[in-house]
Order: structure tokens, then C-alpha cells, then sequence
């Protein structure tokens, strides 16, 4: 296996690691540097649940490859919460009960920050376009969109 | 994925020469949305990803409104599409570009990738026929220029040969009195590969109630996205209204040559071709007059 060195910056900090050329950003995210908040769902960039931000920008991490990320800056659902607490975000999903099994749900946090970060007050509409590269199987989106607003008010 | 490698050439010359090197075992990477997909699923059998995005030219996306558009190879939709000088000017191919897949789709997917990978349900690709857009093709130290409605050989296949790269997309300033459009059918709001998509360009008279040219172009209804310069020209004969927009509709679905597939009967797209193209001449029609 051909290996390349790779050096990054990962939720604020300088990153290096050793990857494997055939893997993606994901795969390096999960089993190299064992940040395993990113979930792989689809693996083919329908379902979101790999979200991570790239250079600020919304991408799906398993159609990114590791090499690709050499001097970037990721940002990934580990770094989203502060020591000081959870995101607003997180704390919606959690009062509003927008998860039940729980794997979307990373994706749908990286994805809603994104869209906060450019639309801090977006309509019910916004929301529910932004999120629609964001698949979720058990609930529905509705408690999600809603975690999502009310979060925007806070 | 299987065991593959990963180049970053920095210009034009080290990317050429790597692609003629290992020929068909070799395969840009810009976006990767597609590509990257294709390798994993076993769908493209290469043995090297040519990331191009560390060549600069492949970066560019430079507008003037006396010379034109380009839009390197590489240049993900968002930025097309964030761009307010170029939205104002092109809003038939920020009608595809702001469409294709979800917000993290259009961070990578770039309109050469679109092209590369002669999907013929490509969104971005009828706009672009439609606006007269070219390749800017270049392989060994040769440049050639060619118009994008040649670019798609069969379906996954292109023109390039051996050794050959897009570099850019070049499109012609927008005429005063123009406009064009994009709509695709898809069974849901967002994220599906179109069932008929159409794009159209149209350029009126001063009186503004004349059609003096007119390009219409199909996505999913043939091997390769289609031009269907009969139902274009046919626009130009007389005064625009119900009839000829009509005529023209018609026109471009005798051309239409769909298969039946999962998403679709042949003749559920050809019914589908009638409807996106009035739909999108209205629109087009309606932004030459306000634009």
C-alpha cells in the first residue's frame, strides 16, 4: 500500500498523519486519526453523514480523498462543542429529541452549522433546502428543521 | 478502494504527461463526486487519480462582460454561482449549477467534471451548449478548441485522447437581449439525476417580439446530451407566441431519442421534452426582455 505524509489542520490544530493513497478523507478521519464523530452511511455522497467542513466549506468527506487535504483546514463534528458546553445546535437536537438512532446525526450538525455560520436566521425553507443533501431514516426532518430554527433564535 | 495512486502535478505539462503515460489507467480528479465514486464501486478501473487542482489555470474563473466567461476545469459550482457579476450575466447556467446534488455536492462538482464524465443526464451540460460554450482542450504542448456539443462521445465517454486534459470552459459575453434557462424533471424537490432536462438560449430583435436566433439542448433523452439546432431555428420565423414556441417544442421532440429506464419511459421523456422546453423558452424568453 502506498502511503503519502499528509499535514493539516484539524479543528484548530496542525495535523499530521500517514495515509494511504486509495483513502478518503473519511476513511483517514475514522481509522487513522480515530476521530470517529464522521459516520459513514452511503459512502457515495447522497446521505451527508460524513459532513465535515473543508477550507469553511460544507463537503461530504467520503468524496474527498486524504491526499487532497494536504495545508487545509477541516473541521470535523468533534470540534464543534467548546469545554466551555455544547453548540447551541447540539443543545437544540438534544431538547427538541431530533435523533433517534443517531448516525445522520453528526452530518446534519456539521450541515446546520454551515448554514448558520452564512444565514445565522434562516426561514423554514432555507433550512429544509440546505439539509437536503442530509438523510435522516427515522425522524421524519421535522424535529431536526425545528431543532435547527430554534437553535438560530439562540 | 483498491490500491491506487495519487498525483498533484502544478502545471499543465506534468499532468499531460502523467495522463500519457497511463492512458486510460489515469483519470483527473477535480470535484471527485463522480470519479471518486466510480473507482470505489469498481465502476472505472484506473491505477491513478490526477488531482488538477493545484494547476492554476484549471483554478481560473474570470468574467468581463466585453470578452467573456472562463471557467477553469476545476472550479466548483459555488463558486459560479456566488459570484454576483457572473450570476447576473449567465443565470441560465447558475440555473444547473445551483442545482446539481446538495449544497456539499456543489462545494466540489465542477462544470469540467460534469462534462468528463458524459453522463447524458448531465445538468450543466445543456446550458452550456445552449450559451455556446467551448473546451479549452490542451495535450502534448497542442491546444485545440472545441464547442461543448462535440465533448460527449457516448455515455462515460469523450473526445479527449490520450494525454489530453480540459483546461477550461470559455463562454461568449452575453448579448444585449438575451437570455436562457435550465429545468430539469426529477419525481422529488432536490438531490435526483434528471428524467429530461433542457436548456435553452434565445436572443431577440430589437422589438423584443422576434426571436433573430435560438439554441435548444437536451439532457437524457439520447447517448449524449443533444443540440437540436431544427427546434432553435425554427424559433426564428415569426413573431414569438404560443405557436411557434409550440413548433419549436415539437421539433425538439422528434429529436429526442430516449430509452426506457427506472426513471422513466421513452415516451413519458418525450412528453416531458415538450413541457421543459415551452417552460424554459418562456422563462429565457421573459429574461431577454427584462434582463
Amino acid at each position: 500500500m502506498k502511503k503519502i505524509h499528509v499535514t493539516t489542520t484539524i479543528n484548530g490544530k496542525e495535523t499530521e498523519f500517514l495515509c494511504e493513497l486509495r483513502q478518503s478523507l473519511l476513511e483517514v478521519l475514522r481509522d487513522v486519526l480515530m476521530l470517529t464523530g464522521a459516520k459513514e452511511g452511503c459512502n457515495n455522497g447522497n446521505c451527508g453523514a460524513c459532513n465535515v467542513l473543508l477550507d469553511g466549506r460544507l463537503v461530504n468527506s467520503c468524496l474527498v480523498m486524504g491526499a487532497e487535504v494536504q495545508a487545509c483546514n477541516v473541521q470535523t463534528i468533534e470540534g464543534i462543542a467548546t469545554p466551555q458546553g455544547l453548540h447551541p445546535l447540539q443543545q437544540a437536537f438534544l431538547e427538541g429529541a431530533a435523533l433517534q438512532c443517531g448516525i445522520c446525526t453528526p452530518g446534519f450538525i456539521v450541515a446546520a452549522k454551515a448554514l448558520l455560520d452564512q444565514n445565522p436566521k434562516p426561514t423554514e425553507h432555507q433550512v429544509r433546502h440546505f439539509l437536503a443533501g442530509n438523510l435522516c431514516r427515522c425522524t421524519g426532518y421535522d424535529k431536526i428543521v425545528r431543532a435547527v430554527l430554534q437553535a438560530a433564535t439562540s | 478502494m483498491k490500491d491506487i495512486d495519487y498525483a498533484a502535478p502544478k502545471t499543465i505539462a506534468e499532468a499531460c504527461a502523467i495522463l500519457n503515460e497511463k492512458g486510460d489507467k489515469a483519470r483527473c480528479l477535480a470535484g471527485g463526486t463522480d470519479i471518486i465514486v466510480q473507482v470505489r464501486e469498481h465502476r472505472r478501473d484506473i491505477d491513478v487519480l490526477v488531482d488538477i487542482k493545484h494547476i492554476p489555470q484549471v483554478n481560473a474563473l474570470n468574467y468581463d462582460p466585453s470578452k467573456g466567461l472562463t471557467i477553469g476545469a476545476a472550479v466548483p459550482c459555488y463558486r459560479i454561482y456566488e459570484h454576483k457579476e457572473i450570476a447576473r450575466a449567465y443565470p441560465g447556467l447558475i440555473d444547473a449549477a445551483a442545482l446539481i446534488g446538495g449544497i456539499q455536492i456543489q462545494s466540489r462538482a465542477s462544470l469540467g467534471g460534469n462534462l468528463c464524465n458524459a453522463s447524458p443526464a448531465g445538468d450543466t451540460i445543456p446550458p452550456l451548449i445552449a450559451l455556446e460554450a467551448t473546451c479549452v482542450i490542451v495535450g502534448a504542448g497542442a491546444m485545440r478548441e472545441v464547442p461543448v456539443e462535440k465533448f460527449c462521445t457516448a455515455p462515460g465517454k469523450t473526445m479527449l485522447g490520450r494525454g489530453e486534459m480540459l483546461v477550461q470552459l470559455k463562454l461568449p459575453p452575453p448579448k444585449p437581449r438575451s437570455g436562457a434557462a435550465y429545468l430539469r424533471f426529477i419525481p422529488r424537490n432536490e438531490m435526483d439525476i434528471a428524467v429530461v432536462g433542457a436548456g435553452v438560449a434565445v436572443l431577440l430583435d430589437d422589438s423584443k417580439q422576434r426571436c433573430s436566433a435560438a439554441r435548444i439542448a437536451l439532457a437524457a433523452v439520447a447517448p449524449t446530451p443533444l443540440l437540436v439546432l431544427e427546434a432553435g431555428a425554427a424559433l426564428v420565423d415569426g413573431a414569438l407566441g404560443d405557436a411557434l414556441i409550440d413548433k419549436a417544442a415539437s421539433l425538439a421532440q422528434a429529436a429526442a431519442k430516449p430509452i426506457s429506464d427506472m426513471r422513466g419511459t421513452a415516451e413519458y421523456r418525450k412528453h416531458l421534452v415538450g413541457v421543459l422546453v415551452k417552460r424554459t423558452l418562456n422563462i429565457a424568453i421573459q429574461r431577454a426582455r427584462t434582463g
